[in-house]
């Protein structure tokens, strides 16, 4: 009777089940396979071993010189990506925090006009908005000219500049921050804001004491929100650098993956990656799952 | 000065005291104009240079900070690097449009399947596959688009990269959201309407097509949206699966023909004819949702969050 109960749900869930476990619970364990598997020696060519018990640790521990080892290439860039990471988020907090904030107590009746503005950039692509970057740091482009007139010759802002990658980070992310900013601000029951005013706090004190302590949810899961991304992002500093001064690790895994003989250091480094990230990873599903139910 | 701002602010403002007339620093509900002018200033950086990088893909010159005129030179009319002509940015458009349909028609199906079928099913089995697919909306892009690369590559080798292992791998990818709105959805509908049909004699398909299905429209139709436009966007996973100028879209191209330096301004058209394409997605999805959920006291703001997957 429960099965029979139980089946036409089972029945509807089933494609979907599968679906996930083919093509993403397999294509996980590829990645583990390859990461330990062999390296054929004669056609340069990654040989995938399924079986755990025969895995090699040569991949992981290649991968560990890499990082660690006196010629290590690998530790710098993942020292310039966390370097990276920690400016361009806290600018995204920095920056978005004081427009979100804006938007959900006190834009009033524009409300709807501020939150369009706000959502549009999710509706550009990513690729668009970074090319839209490029024309204005161009050698002659609106932002040299901008420099020019107060007396400042070009910059090569394209060059290879840490600074116009971290920029271009914080541009590229900071909209998904702001939005959940600002829906963890605009939930903040309003009676909590006036019994701190009641109470004899002023602007400033109710925002310390009251707002501050209430937003440290969505600042945590919009932190996560950017660094997910921004630690596997390669695309950013391609397009505003590419230069190796600026490489991340997102580079180095990309490059890996399409250099013949090294894609099996790629995979390892990538569940490096997943293993460092799965912690905060499901951080963030739990704290949005406890948002969700209240 | 103070009045107008004064009831701008979302806060009830109270009767002011005569002396709060004088516009007082120490006025705890004057507008704060500082705040103001930093959200615009942000949202002026934020806008800008889009307005500008669409400005010049209608310039009639090379040039992309000198203004020369107005023309469609970039989309149609030059014959040989306009999007219409270049054959590399046509194929593009094209297979940007084929991406987003087939993964639209496929994933959207699938997941709200699924989400149904996992919200009712009772077990480990279900809960440990809703928090796989929690785990698939999660995990980096670039890790996600590592394994399918490998998955395709190695294991699925007979699926070359191309076309299908894109659409494979964008399925995949955009399956939860369905999934995780339709859930969503299911928690505020309850389940007083199912019981009250099952009551009356419904079996369950019955409850499912007549009750259920009408009742989640506006969340299959906001989840159809966000799927819609995410494809059109997405660039990781089209970057690592795509093999060649026929399966490239315009995403990928805008990225490779320009960290080269080598972009002209037919990519601020490509570039434009995207920001279009989603424009018109959310015209749409904006439309269609407030006709699909009308008599729900929805307000445009509510549409607005559903189709840009902020609930």
């Amino acid at each position: 009777m429960k099965l029979r109960k139980n089946a036409f749900w089972i029945a509807l869930a089933l494609p979907g089940v599968l679906w996930l476990a083919v093509l993403f619970i397999v294509p996980i364990y590829a990645v583990l396979a390859i990461g330990m598997g062999k390296l054929d020696q004669l056609i340069e060519a990654p040989v995938a071993v399924w079986n755990p018990l025969d895995w090699s640790s040569s991949g992981v521990i290649n991968v560990w010189r890499d990082i660690f080892g006196g010629a290590a290439f690998a530790g710098p860039i993942i020292i310039r990506t966390l370097v990276y990471t920690v400016i361009a988020s806290l600018l995204c907090l920095l920056i978005g925090y004081p427009a979100a904030y804006f938007v959900a107590r006190f834009a009033g009746r524009r409300k709807a006009l501020f939150l369009v503005l706000l959502i549009a950039p999710f509706w550009i692509s990513y690729m668009m908005r970074m090319l839209a970057w490029i024309d204005l740091l161009s050698t002659g482009g609106y932002v040299n000219k901008a420099l020019g007139w107060v007396g400042i010759s070009p910059v090569n802002w394209l060059g290879g500049s840490a600074v116009t990658v971290v920029l271009g980070l914080v541009y590229g992310y900071i909209p998904y921050l702001i939005m959940v900013l600002y829906a963890g601000l605009d939930r903040i029951d309003h009676a909590q804001l006036e019994a701190g005013r009641d109470l004899g706090l002023g602007r400033f004190r109710t925002f310390v004491y009251v707002t501050l302590p209430l937003s440290r949810q969505p600042i945590l899961t919009g932190l996560l929100i950017t660094v997910l991304p921004m630690l596997g992002d390669y695309y950013t500093n391609q397009m505003l650098s590419g230069a190796a001064s600026t490489s991340m690790i997102g580079n180095l895994i990309q490059g890996q993956l399409g250099t013949p003989g090294l894609e099996g250091q790629g995979a390892v480094l990538s569940l490096m990656l997943l293993l460092v990230l799965l912690i905060p990873m499901v951080y963030y599903v739990i704290a949005t799952n406890r948002e969700a139910s209240q | 000065m103070t009045a107008p701002a004064a009831t701008a602010t979302e806060s009830p403002a109270p009767a002011e005291p005569a002396a709060g007339k004088r516009r007082s620093l120490l006025n705890p509900w004057r507008h704060p104009w500082f705040l103001e002018g930093f959200t615009w200033l942000y949202l002026i950086w934020s806008l800008a240079p889009i307005v500008v990088a669409v400005l010049f893909s209608f310039n009639n010159g090379k040039s992309q900070s000198a203004w020369q005129g107005f023309s469609w030179r970039w989309y149609f009319s030059d014959p040989v690097n306009s999007v219409l002509h270049d054959p590399q940015l046509h194929a593009a458009v094209i297979q940007t449009v084929r991406l987003s349909v087939l993964t639209t028609i496929i994933a959207v199906p699938l997941g709200v399947a699924f989400a149904l079928g996992i919200n009712r099913w009772r077990g480990a089995i279900p809960a440990t596959f809703n928090f796989v697919m929690i785990l698939s909306y999660v995990i980096p892009e670039l890790i996600f688009g590592v394994s399918m690369f490998i998955a395709f590559t190695t294991l699925f080798s007979s699926v070359h990269l191309g076309t299908v292992a894109e659409v494979l791998g964008l399925v995949t990818w955009n399956v939860s959201w369905p999934a995780i709105v339709v859930q969503a959805r299911l928690v505020t509908i309850g389940r007083q309407y199912e019981e009250a049909a099952a009551d009356l004699g419904a079996n369950q398909f019955q409850v499912a097509r007549r009750v259920l299905l009408p009742l989640l429209a506006p969340a299959i139709f906001a989840s159809a949206v966000l799927v819609f436009s995410g494809v059109i966007d997405d660039f990781v996973i089209v970057d690592l699966l795509s093999s060649s100028a026929g399966n490239t879209p315009m995403s990928v191209i805008i990225y490779s023909t320009q960290h080269g330096g080598n972009g002209g301004p037919a990519l601020n058209a490509l570039g434009s004819i995207m920001l279009a394409m989603s424009l018109i997605i959310v015209i749409l999805g904006y439309i269609g949702y407030r006709l699909l959920s009308r008599g729900e006291g929805n307000t445009g703001l509510a549409a607005l969050t559903a189709i840009s997957g902020e609930n």
